[in-house]
């Protein structure tokens, strides 16, 4: 039914491009030494080597990977040892990227056909997460059971896991003699007073501890995991949920511990919450951070390690396109009836050929930033993009359900998050004008590029202040916004704009779906 | 001489099924009960009954109405 080009963007479960230049104004400027080339993949940093030679062409943490590569979660763990405040066991969890217990459950032999299943249909699907519906490390049988049965079959394939880390101490030996790729932890705090307005309770050891007692548990074996996980050298990721007025500045502080016991990338999401969620947060009115709070933080952390804004806290168990969502296709009832022939040597074949497309955006994106060479502005500017993926331009505004936001300066351009401007949220289908609502998600834009915009959009973009920019359709996405940065210099420095500060924006609430 | 589970707000997460010292908990196709005819409350094992002290739903699982509460045998 996918055309081949959309296939070539297929992202199931969907992780961004990692957070790119580590500290300062980033690339270009700086010469990209020993990097693929800045602000296009985690820049190497102060990460080791080892680490450096792991994630450079990792389909989760590259940001030209990104475009190329998907991966998939399944829903086998749905008990979960503590109680988040942000977290409501029955629905999907925007904030950990977990579907709810009443989303579609399989059990781990399921989940393995599943797998194979998707792996056959979509070649770029190379990575396999399990995080959810609960904590998988709470449910260790079923877990570790799936990932047995995949690597069987499927050795090609790479295992992550996501836990809050309260059982993650007990079984480090068994992530390590599974060969899993990386785990991500999510750590909010460090702190068990701060972590007393977050966690009510855990389960441990056969107690439900509440209070500060629980979040120094939680905390203890948070910090005791990670550091020996990243001492057997298996990477480590860390999350942090940002929750104004209750850990946000503490997080600078997280970002540290975790730094310093050797996590190698540091996301800090925005607190999704919203009375209908019916989370603890939600009903009591805890507000999230807005889309410039939240990017304050991660630049004041960005010095201090590499950053990860590509999260979208969508639906863990969606599979599907950037923009659409296939798990129709692979319902546990279908799955079951398909035969499935899962041939690695073309799925390796086709891989290759998206290591050619890759290399080919990376490499348009470096001869545009070359012309800027010698340029010298402390304009730095927003641009948010439309895209269905392949690093491209290739999205039409109305479309699109979520746009890309890029950070271009002399220095160069950088992925620095996106905002979802899709209508639906766990209440329903909210009655707004659309137009308004992408105007607040990208308000702190100068620009946003599309493939094809209407006439109507197009005005409203401009009474707001962004400019609409149709020109470079089905283009490269950084060697656009490197252009459009130098013709914008170009016109400031004629007089026909001034340059301006824009305004802040909203994040919007409510779990992605597709 | 049991706990038991109530149906209408219990999530089916599973949590307390694998927490249960006397495999009293029964899952069908995520339906979880209670077999009041295995579960001592936890008494000879914990201080607290595990499947309460998991059970992310608050009063979802409660003293079942309909039997005696259990007694350690002397
Ligand atoms: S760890 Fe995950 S599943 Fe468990 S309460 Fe927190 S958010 Fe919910
Ligand atoms: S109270 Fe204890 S023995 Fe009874 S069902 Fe719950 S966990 Fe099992
Ligand atoms: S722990 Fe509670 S919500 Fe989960 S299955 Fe058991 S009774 Fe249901």
């Amino acid at each position: 039914m996918e055309s081949g080009e959309q296939k070539t963007i297929a992202l199931l479960r969907v992780m961004q491009p990692a957070g790119q230049e580590n500290g300062g104004k980033g690339c270009g400027s700086k010469g990209s030494k020993g990097k693929s080339s800045c602000g296009s993949s985690a820049g190497q940093g102060d990460l080791s080597p080892e680490i450096w030679e792991k994630v450079k062409n990792h389909p989760c943490y590259s940001e030209e990977a990104h475009h190329h590569y998907a991966r998939m979660h399944v829903a086998v763990a749905p008990a979960c040892n503590i109680q988040c405040n942000y977290c409501n066991r029955k629905y999907d969890c925007s904030n950990e990227s977990r579907p709810g217990v009443v989303s579609e459950r399989l059990t781990p032999e399921q989940a393995a056909k599943k797998v194979l299943a998707v792996a056959s249909t979509i070649p770029q699907m190379t990575v396999l997460g399990i995080a959810g519906p609960g904590d998988p490390l709470a449910n260790p049988e079923k877990t570790f059971r799936t990932f047995e049965l995949v690597a069987k079959t499927a050795p090609d394939i790479k295992l992550c896991l996501s836990t809050n880390g309260l059982m993650l101490p007990d079984y480090v030996d068994r992530i390590a003699a599974m060969n899993i790729d990386h785990v991500t932890i999510t750590i909010n705090m460090i702190d068990p007073k701060v972590g007393a307005k977050i966690y009510p309770w855990v389960f441990y050891n056969h107690n439900r501890y509440t209070g500060v007692e629980a979040a120094q548990i939680l905390s203890e074996r948070q910090l005791l995991g990670l550091e020996m996980l990243t001492t057997r050298g298996i990477l480590c990721k860390v999350n942090s949920v940002m929750i104004p007025g209750i850990n946000d500045h503490h997080l600078v502080a997280v970002n540290k511990a975790v730094k310093s016991r050797g996590a190698f990338l540091h996301n800090i999401m925005p607190l999704i919450s919203a009375p209908e969620h019916g989370t603890f947060f939600g009903l009591n009115g805890q507000p999230g951070p807005t889309a410039q709070e939240l990017k304050l933080l991660q630049d004041s952390c960005e010095g201090e390690m590499n950053m990860m804004r590509h999260c979208r806290q969508c639906r863990a168990d969606a599979v599907g396109l950037l923009g659409e969502d296939r798990s129709a296709e692979f319902s546990t009832e279908k799955v079951m009836a398909m035969e499935v022939d899962y041939d690695l040597a073309s799925r390796q074949a086709y891989q290759e050929k998206v290591e050619v497309k890759r290399q080919a955006v990376v490499a348009a994106r470096n001869v545009e930033l070359a012309t800027l060479a010698g340029e010298r502005s402390d304009i730095s500017i927003l641009i948010a993009v439309a895209t269905k993926g392949g690093g491209r331009i290739n999205e039409h505004f109305g479309h699109a359900k979520e746009f890309q936001i890029y950070e271009v300066s002399t220095a160069g351009s950088k992925f620095v998050g996106h905002r979802r401007v899709d209508l639906y949220c766990e209440g329903g289908y909210a009655e707004e004008d659309s137009l308004e609502t992408v105007v607040r998600a990208i308000n702190d834009c100068h620009a946003v590029f599309v493939a094809r915009i209407g006439g109507c959009p197009c005005e409203g973009l401009k009474a707001a202040g962004i400019e609409p920019v149709d020109r470079f359709a089905l283009e490269y996405i950084e060697q656009s916004a490197i252009a459009y940065f130098r013709e914008y210099l170009e016109r400031v420095r004629s007089g026909e704009v001034e340059h301006q500060q824009r305004g802040d924006a909203d994040i919007r609430q409510g779990a992605l779906i597709a | 001489m049991a706990y038991k589970i109530k149906e209408s707000t219990c999530v089916g997460c599973s949590a307390c099924h694998d927490q249960c010292p006397n495999h009293a908990i029964v899952e069908k196709n995520f339906v979880l009960s209670i077999d009041p005819t295995k579960c001592t409350e936890c008494i000879g094992f914990f201080s607290e009954p595990q499947c309460v002290a998991i059970c992310p739903i608050p009063r979802t699982i409660h003293i079942n109405p309909d039997v005696p509460r259990f007694q350690m045998a002397v």
